[in-house]
């Protein structure tokens, strides 16, 4: 099946016709409301909470975060901002008279919030756009990043993100995962239904500092099919000291952390380490 | 956009995330709409510690609505309890304790999630760029040398 997000910038694939199509959908109604509810057991909400919802579209998982905790809510009803590049989705949300905050806004330019807004967010059937760069200005790797770091920053310490998305390939897969890692989040994947044509992915994340502390082993104990990729493993690799100031391996991980703080990096290339011949 | 969302929402820009002045962002020529809502006194009581109370008192003053009370309220004050009988009793005799959103509360939520901005723009206090608000939908997308 040919993918969406290969093809075109999603603001023009979900056009009016599309948006309308998409919304009207009983079988894709279903789908999206099973993935939310699966989203929501992970986020383990217990008491009306601020979430975000990005790429929230015309609002089909906003719907269930404003009902309460009787009509099967964990912890609802919740309030909710919700944003979407598509003013066409959007348009639909506001037709729909949905009840959380609607913003037109692009995830690869960050996330507009203070430090520690939100108690969680959600994010069903979106990032997987992320990956592709809409013009030749951008990469999908800042894309990527700038969502993530933006995400992290605006959750509270102890919160939790779910993002269900489509990746292409396990390239992709890895390519957001460790974006997120990057930013700060611990981070696994859950898959439901792996290896079928119904496979689903989600990208459980959580912010340390609470009760949590970031531990996402914690979040994902005892679930099937789950990989964890803790940052804490990373750092404990680290420790082993095989590797040497100066060397090929200590200069990537330098300017991997450089380029998180902001700051411009050299492009890495074949001479990048290298030891130089000594010139006279 | 309800005026909860403009007391946690920053500008964009790049070179504004390190300046303080980037929030609040700051209502222009805006169009006001009472939007009712269901009172969510759990939620108010969780959102309460998180919001920025001068900023909200300065932005129902920009909007021309009556003032804040000079400090947040605390969360016990947005419960009261009232003598009554449950709604369940017909005979209106088993009169209870119920613990019920006081008026403070009930003003709070009318600020916060009833209040919302139809139209307008909300303009960055650090670089001055301004985000048109139509149908109540801020549109935060950014030329790509903001970014
Ligand atoms: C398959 S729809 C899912 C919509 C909604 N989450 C749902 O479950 O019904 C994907 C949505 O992601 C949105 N989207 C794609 N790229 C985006 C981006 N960079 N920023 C914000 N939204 C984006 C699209 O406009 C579209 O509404
Ligand atoms: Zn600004």
């Amino acid at each position: 099946m040919s993918r969406p997000e290969d093809n075109l910038p999603p603001d023009l694939f979900y056009n009016d016709t599309e948006s309308h199509k998409y919304t009207t959908s009983s079988r894709i109604q279903k789908i999206q409301s099973s993935m939310t509810y699966r989203a929501l057991s992970l986020l383990h909400l217990t008491s009306p909470s601020l979430i975000l919802d990005i790429g929230c579209g015309s609002g089909l998982s906003g719907e269930i975060l404003s009902n309460s905790a009787s009509e099967g809510t964990p912890g609802g009803p919740h309030i909710w901002i919700g944003f979407d590049i598509s003013s066409s989705m959007l348009g639909i949300a506001i037709e729909k008279e949905v009840e959380g905050d609607l913003m037109l806004a692009d995830a690869g330019q960050g996330v507009p919030f203070r430090p520690g807004t939100f108690d969680a967010a959600i994010s069903i059937s979106a990032i997987q756009w992320l990956c592709n760069a809409e013009t030749s200005e951008e990469s999908a790797a800042g894309r990527l990043s700038r969502f993530f770091n933006g995400l992290y920053a605006s959750l509270r310490r102890g919160a939790r993100a779910v993002c269900q998305f489509y990746p292409k390939n396990e390239q992709q897969k890895t390519m957001v995962s460790s974006a997120a890692v990057r930013a700060g989040f611990g981070a696994g994947l859950l898959e439901d239904d792996p290896g079928t044509k119904n496979a689903k992915t989600y990208l459980v994340l959580t912010v340390g500092g609470g009760d949590l502390d970031g531990d996402i082993t914690g979040v994902v104990k005892g679930m099937e099919g789950v990989d964890v990729m803790d940052q804490r493993r990373r750092t404990k690799d680290r420790k082993r000291g095989e590797e040497t100031k100066g060397s090929k391996k200590w200069i990537m991980r330098k300017k991997e952390q450089m380029e998180r703080k902001g700051k411009v990096v050299k492009a890495n290339s074949k001479y990048t380490g290298r030891k130089r011949r000594v010139a006279f | 956009m309800k005026l909860l969302t403009l007391n946690f929402l920053t500008c964009a820009v790049k070179t504004c995330k390190t300046s303080a002045s980037s929030f609040p962002l700051h209502p222009r020529d805006s169009e006001l709409e009472i939007v009712e809502a269901e009172i969510n006194v759990q939620f108010l009581q969780n959102i309460l510690p998180r919001l920025m109370w001068e900023e909200l008192g300065g932005l129902v003053n920009e909007l021309g609505l009556p003032s804040l009370p000079p400090t947040a309220p605390l969360p016990s004050a947005l419960v009261e309890s009232k003598l009554q009988a449950p709604e369940s009793d017909t005979t209106g005799l088993n009169i209870e304790k119920l613990e019920v959103p006081s008026q403070v509360a009930r003003d709070l939520h009318r600020v916060l999630l009833e209040t919302c901005i139809m139209s307008g723009g909300l303009v960055c206090g650090n670089c001055g760029h301004e985000y048109k608000v139509l149908e109540g939908v801020a549109n935060f997308l950014l030329p790509a040398h903001l970014v």
